[in-house]
Parts: structure tokens; sequence; C-alpha cells
């Protein structure tokens, strides 16, 4: 009857659990095809064991265990640069020897199966169990060990990915905003060059208000020059005729070249009325050079006042109103620039006519439109007042007139520009003020107020 | 025969006077002068039944020479009632069927032909 020998099953156990503590089929595959088929003779062994028994077969057996240990040994110092293994190694090599020494002395005597003996195999157990020990922690600790690099190692990924994503966000974000802001650039360039074409528009249309008023105001000082001249050539030929009397008429003589005289003065006097009011009308639609000169502000009011009075009445011939010019005379001429302060004027005293217009439209018993211009030296500031009896403005009106494109005109008729470019000619081409004060149903005040120095 | 004129224009005075310089010296006729409507209507009251003729310009700042015109035709001035020329450079035929609505008695466009005008004012018969 044979015997349950467990030398070679206990090995192959061993074998297993050291084959996966060390991880032999990843770091050497080669020995592990071996190691894997180690089960066979093992299982030859146990069978054998079992059917026959015997000391042959036992000593066959813990040679088989020996075989295992000295795989396991060998195993260990192949991999001796991963510590464990090393002290796996060195915790099997005094077990493995002992028992080689044990398997070659056994046929020849019995010495070895003493209690000294005993002692040793207790004390190379042991080592080899502090051994395993010492390399289990090792391979815990240097696993610790790899699992924190690792996790710091993917965490570092995970901040370069996510460093990475950050930085491609922000170049899009960057490509996208310089995209907007060339847009904005290009958009703002159509912008000016619209706002340019408009305020263009905006001189042509007033240019237009003021063609017909200026079309009157060259007409009377022509016909006075044509006047004056044809009576100058009556009054000639009457000098002459006098001459030729026997008994001449020095008083009438006299008369007559005075009258002469006086007639040249006037012709000189309407001919350079008629070329001022063109020089205006130049001055006027000309884009503004911006330039300032010595500009006798009287003298713009009362043209522009008029200019302005002739155009609204070109169109509407049954419209009349007073004029009340309250010009302080003697006033210092300032540092303006003419085109654009008339402008200025012009649309105030456009606005003042269409208020009073409108106000006289709606019929009211009594009412006599009135459009006034006041100028006077205020501290050292000069200023212009120029005032309208018209319709007036609720506050709400008067808060948004210096508005770009605010109108309260019929569509059509007014760009919304003209106040806001005045505005815009006297706050910053000027360094002064524009100010409106208006009451609803009674009339309106638009103060001008510019530096007189 | 007396000749209101009522224009804005100053120098309308000096031009009348040399054109009709003549006629003033032979006393044929005798010219006023007036800036505004409503110097005329002053000046109309102040002398009643002086005034023959008045020759007024259209476009004039305040009273305009049609509110002259109709003060002239509806008020009730001393007789007898002076005739009213409109003289104007806005010679357009809606002005033109206004002044003559209101009772214009002619209506000249500006600029003002003297001859013409000459020969229309020989035409009214001196009372």
């Amino acid at each position: 009857m044979g015997q349950l020998y467990m030398g070679a099953p206990t090995a192959i156990g061993l074998m297993y659990w050291g084959r996966k503590a060390l991880d032999i089929p990843t770091r050497l595959p080669q020995w592990d095809r071996w190691l894997t088929r180690l089960w066979r003779p093992a299982l030859v062994i146990m069978v054998l064991g079992v059917v026959i028994g015997g000391a042959v077969i036992n000593w066959h057996d813990d040679l088989f265990m020996a075989v295992v240990l000295c795989a396991g040994i060998a195993i260990g110092w192949e991999l001796r640069a991963y510590r464990p293994a090393l002290w796996m190694a060195v915790g099997l090599v005094p077990g493995t020897s002992l028992l080689v020494l044990e398997l070659l002395l056994r046929p020849f005597t019995r010495v070895l199966e003493t209690g000294a003996v005993d002692n040793i195999e207790g004390l190379v157990l042991c080592w080899a169990g502090a051994f395993l020990l010492v390399a289990r922690s090792i391979a815990k600790n240097q696993q610790a060990d790899v699992a924190a690099r690792q996790a710091a190692e993917q965490e570092q990924r995970t901040l370069e990915t996510q460093s990475q994503t950050l930085e491609y966000e922000v170049n899009q974000r960057t490509a996208a905003l310089s995209r907007q802001t060339d847009e904005l650039r290009a958009t703002l360039a159509e912008l000016q060059a619209t706002q340019d074409q408009l305020i263009q528009s905006e001189k042509m249309a007033s240019l237009g208000e003021l063609t017909a008023g200026i079309a009157h105001e060259i007409q009377n000082p022509l016909n006075f020059v044509n006047n004056f001249a044809d009576v100058s050539v009556e009054l000639v030929a009457e000098l002459a005729e006098e001459r030729a009397r026997p008994t001449r008429d020095h008083t009438l003589e006299a008369e007559l070249l005075a009258d002469l005289k006086q007639n040249l003065a006037r012709i000189a006097q309407h001919g350079g009325r008629a070329a001022g009011i063109v020089r205006g009308m130049l001055e006027h639609s000309r884009a503004s050079t911006g330039e300032r000169q010595l500009t006798d502000v009287n003298a713009l009011a009362d043209e522009y006042l008029r200019l302005a009075y002739h155009g609204l009445r070109a169109k509407d011939k049954s419209f009349n109103a007073t004029l009340k010019p309250g010009l302080t005379p003697g006033l210092p001429s300032i540092q303006a620039v003419p085109g654009d302060l008339g402008r200025v004027l012009l649309n105030l005293f456009t606005n003042a006519f269409y208020a009073v217009q409108k106000r006289q439209q709606g019929g009211e018993p009594g009412y006599a439109p009135t459009v006034g211009v006041r100028t006077e030296l205020a501290a050292d500031k000069l200023k212009i007042v120029v005032s309208d009896n018209g319709t007036g403005m609720p506050a709400t009106v008067q808060a948004r007139i210096f508005q770009p494109f605010f109108t309260t005109k019929p569509s059509g008729e007014g760009t919304g520009l003209g106040l806001s470019l005045a505005h815009d000619i006297i706050v910053q081409g000027h360094s002064g003020t524009l100010t409106v004060e208006s009451q609803e149903g009674q009339g309106t005040e638009f103060t001008i107020l510019l530096p007189a120095h | 025969m007396k000749i209101l004129v009522v224009d804005d224009e100053p120098d309308v005075r000096l031009l009348f006077e040399q054109r009709f310089r003549r006629e003033i010296r032979s006393g044929e006729f005798a010219f006023s002068f007036a800036y505004s409507g409503e110097e005329a209507l002053t000046f109309l009251r102040e002398h009643p039944s002086e005034v023959v003729l008045i020759l007024s310009d259209i476009n004039m700042p305040g009273m305009s020479g049609l509110e002259l015109l109709r003060h002239v035709k509806q008020d009730p001035l001393p007789p007898p009632p002076p005739l009213v020329m409109m003289l104007t450079a806005y010679g357009d035929t809606e002005t033109h069927a206004q002044a003559m609505q209101l009772g214009a008695n002619d209506f000249l466009t500006k600029p003002v032909d003297f001859a013409a005008l000459k020969e229309k004012l020989h035409a009214i018969p001196s009372l």
C-alpha cells in the first residue's frame, strides 16, 4: 500500500504562489512556460506515491521539492534587481541547501534524522519565513510607492491634459476675440465713413434749405446794383445836358454829382453784400478746414437769420414772421470757424422758424410768429441766444434733441443730425456750450456760450 | 400825387428819389417812405386822405405786404381809398392770386422795370 506524499503538491502550491507574487508571467515569460508544466511530474510522483509508495518515491518527492526551491532561488537571482525577489532567494538558500544535502546523504545514512537536524530545519524555516516576510513588506512598500507614483503620474497627466485643454481653449478664445476685434474695427471704419457721409449730406441738406434764401438775398443787392447803375447813367446824361446849357445851374450840377457819388458807393456796397452771401454759401458747403479766424458774430447771426427766414419763405409763401434781432453793437470778434458757426446758427434758426410755423398752422388767434437772436458779452463769454415763440418741447424731447438721429420732424424732413452736429461744433470745435430751455406751447431758447478770447 | 412806398430796404428811398427826380422836382409826384407794414399803416392814419397810391413790397419782416393790403382794403380809412400796387421778388401765381383776391390794383415783380412803372403811374388820373 502506497503513501500520500505532500512534497510535490506543496512544491506546486508554493511555486504557483511565488509565481503570482513575483509576477513571473510578465517578468520572465520563458521561465514561466516551464513552471506551468511542473504540475505533470508532481502529479506523476503523487500517483506513484499513492500506488507504490516507498523510500525511493519519497526521495523523488523531496527531490521535486528541492528542484522547485532551486528554481525559486534561480528566479530570485535572475530578478535580483527587484528587491523582494532577491530577499526571497536569500531566504530560500539555507532551506534548499539543507534539503539538497539531506537528499544526497539520505541513501547512505540515517544520521540526519536526529533532533539536532530538526532544530536546524526549524531555524532554516524561521530564516526563510523571516526573509519572506521582509520580501513581502518590501514588495508591499514598493507596490505602495508604485501606486503613489502612478497616481502622481496620473495626476500629472491629468494636469497636463487639462492645461493643454485650457491652452487650446485660450487659443480658441484669443482667435475668436481677435476675429471679433477685426470685425469691430471694420464695422467702426464703416460707421465712420457713414458718419462722414451723413455729415456731408446734412451739410448739403442745409445748403438746400439755404438755396432759396440765398437766391432772394442775392437778387435784392443785384437789383440795387442794376438800378443804381441805370440811374447813374441817367444822372450823367442829365449832367452833360446841364453843362451844354448857356446858363449852367451850378447847384443842380453839384446835386447831380453828389447823387452820382452816392450811387457809386451804393453799387459798391450792394455788390459787396452779394459777394458776401456767395462767399458765405461757399464756406457753408465746403468741407470745413477747421481753421479759426476772427469772426464777427453779429454779422454772422444777422446773415443766417435772414437766410433761414427767406429759405422757409421760399417754401411756404404764406409764412410770415417777425424777426427780432437784439444784437449788441460793438462786440469783440472771436476766434471761430465761420462756416461751422454759421451752420450751427442756420440750424437753430431753421428749427425756430419750423417751430413758429407749426404753431401758426395750429390756427391760434392773435398769434404772431417771432424769431429772435440776441448777442451779448457775459463775463468773458460771448452769448448768442436764439429764441422763438413756437410750439416748444416737452422735457422728454429736450433731453434727447442733441442725440444723433433724434428728430421730431416727419421722416424725410429731418436727418436728426442737425442739432447733434451743432452741439459737436460748439462743444468740441469751439470749447463752448450749447443749451436749451423750452416751455411746451410757449417757445424755445437755445443759448450758445463761446469763449470771448 | 402822393405815393407811399413800403419796403424794408432803406435804399429803396434813394432809388425812387433818383428814378423819379424829374417828376419830384416838377411836383408831379410826391413820395413818402415806410420801412414796414406797421409803419405804413401809422403813416396812413397820421396823414388821412393824402396818399393816392401805395407801392408795397410783399416780403417784409413783421407785417407782410399782403397783410398791409388787407388792412388798407378792409379797415375804415378816411376816403378816398388809396390804390395799392404790390411789388415782389416772388412773382409766383399763388402770391399773385392772393394779392388780387385781397383787392390789389396791380402786381409787379422785382426787379422793377421803372420805365413801365412810370407809365403806369402816369396813367393814374391825378386827383
